[in-house]
């Protein structure tokens, strides 16, 4: 696959490996957060952490929508879906998660709702068009990459007319969210961090502006990076030398697709449609204030929550689930009692567990045989 | 969540949609949020939508840079 597998290659891996055990210095620790769920997943499943040497530790962030939607919201959906009529349609990473009471949508449809996964907007408007009689509900959910195509299809619902498409809306903001993360005094005192691996496809959309102020402000190295392994190596490689020259500056490593402003056409949509919330629920995070975005006025004919009136109720999580601590950081999968005995992909309790992009999931899935052999370094 | 794959555009269609390929899988999917988009281009899909155009200048720039670690080690 053309603009992948270049970004695959072994032993360009193993040539940055040693760069960064060079550039790293000794008597200095590291400690960087991706963000993202991509770069997560990325990590762990080209087993990238054991390239790197001891004191560079990477911090797993809460950069997966499916992973920060709190309970309540998807109780609101299950509800949403349960109801006569109503087709909830969906992308495939939500049809698992538990809400209340082990409920999932993936139950509700084994119990009669009509859900359906759908791999994009355009398939839950054409359902609509196809059905008259049904009511479409979108479970719109997703950072600056999904949300976009969420605003195209209530425009294009609106020019079409349809008075049976509906958006409920739970998009998120990244750098409100990174902004949360090291914004407080408490956070800033749990999870010490040096620098991020910055969102690939969100800053695809939104640019590299909006980190500016955000590494000035907090004195924060950023490095916005791709999703493929030679991506987030290159991105540390950079990482260590903004710490070692004690820069706090904006780079970006994934130039072939993002750009200073980035996508103008698709922001312009998404600001036509949408405009942000005061304050928004994150599992892990807590009320985040302007977080998430809701329909403009304009929209609230296709807006879900306002038509079948959602009063989302908050829901707390399974009390032994780690979950929060982890997406903040401060803990690793292993160090919830849950990990791999109670929670497991199979049977997840946790949203980290849930979805494949979650910490738990990829420490599961690639990681977790790691823990027990004794660490074997490739760098050197 | 945020995946995206760089996928090649092989023929534009009406409405702002396009067929594209990848490895022999075709599919068809929007370009309303990308402007200037010919066949033979490369763009990053994400849900039936393509994101954004590749830069095939910057993306030799990152390589160069990759073989270059290469070089050095």
């Amino acid at each position: 696959m053309k603009y992948v597998d270049e970004y695959r290659d072994g032993k360009l891996a193993r040539a940055l490996a040693k760069k960064i055990a060079l550039a790293a210095r000794p008597d200095k620790s590291y400690r960087f957060m991706e963000f993202c769920g991509g770069h997560t997943h990325a990590i762990a499943r080209y087993g990238l952490e054991d390239l790197l040497p001891e004191n560079i530790r990477l911090i797993h962030g809460p950069g997966c929508p499916v992973c920060v939607l709190p309970i309540g919201r998807m109780d609101d959906a299950i509800k949403l879906a349960q109801r006569p009529g109503i087709t909830l349609c969906t992308y495939a990473d939500l049809m698992r998660v538990p809400g209340s009471d082990g409920m999932s949508l993936i139950k509700a449809k084994a119990a009669g709702a009509d859900v359906r996964m759908v791999y994009s907007t355009l398939d839950a408007l054409r359902i609509a068009q196809e059905e008259p009689q049904r009511q479409v509900v979108f479970f719109a959910i997703g950072f600056e990459t999904t949300t976009p195509p969420t605003a195209m299809a209530l425009i294009d619902a609106q020019k079409l007319g349809l008075k049976n498409f509906f958006a409920f809306c739970n998009h998120v903001l990244t750098p409100a969210a990174i902004q949360a993360l090291v914004g407080s005094p408490e956070a800033a005192a749990s999870v010490p961090i040096d620098g991020f691996v910055g969102p690939a496809h969100v800053s695809t959309v939104i640019g590299t502006k909006p980190y500016h102020a955000f590494a000035e402000n907090y004195r924060k190295a950023v490095v916005i990076a791709g999703f493929e392994p030679l991506d987030v190596m290159q991105a540390i490689l950079m990482l260590v030398r903004q710490i070692n020259e004690g820069r706090h500056e904006v780079e970006n490593e994934y130039i072939r697709a993002v750009t200073v402003d980035g996508n103008r056409k698709a922001q312009d949509f998404v600001a036509r449609v949408f405009e942000v919330r005061d304050t928004f629920e994150w599992r892990g995070l807590g009320q985040v204030p302007f977080s998430a975005l809701q329909l403009r006025e304009e929209f609230a004919a296709f807006d879900a929550e306002k038509v079948f009136d959602i009063h989302t109720v908050a829901a707390k999580d399974n009390p032994a689930c780690e979950c929060g601590e982890i997406l903040r950081g401060v803990k690793k999968p292993v160090d919830c009692k849950l990990f791999g005995t109670l929670c497991t992909p199979e049977t997840p309790m946790g949203s980290c567990m849930v979805s494949s992009e979650g910490s738990c999931a990829a420490h599961w899935t690639y990681g977790r045989f790691r823990d027990s052999a004794p660490k074997q370094r490739q760098a050197s | 969540m945020c995946l995206a794959i760089p996928v090649q555009v092989t023929e534009l269609l009406e409405g702002d949609m396009a067929r594209v390929t990848l490895d022999g899988v075709t599919k068809i999917v929007s370009l309303a949020l990308v402007e200037d988009v010919h066949p033979g281009d490369y763009v990053i899909l994400h849900v039936g939508y393509a994101l954004n155009k590749l830069d095939p200048e910057e993306a030799a720039k990152t390589l160069a840079l990759l073989a270059d670690a290469g070089a050095a080690a």
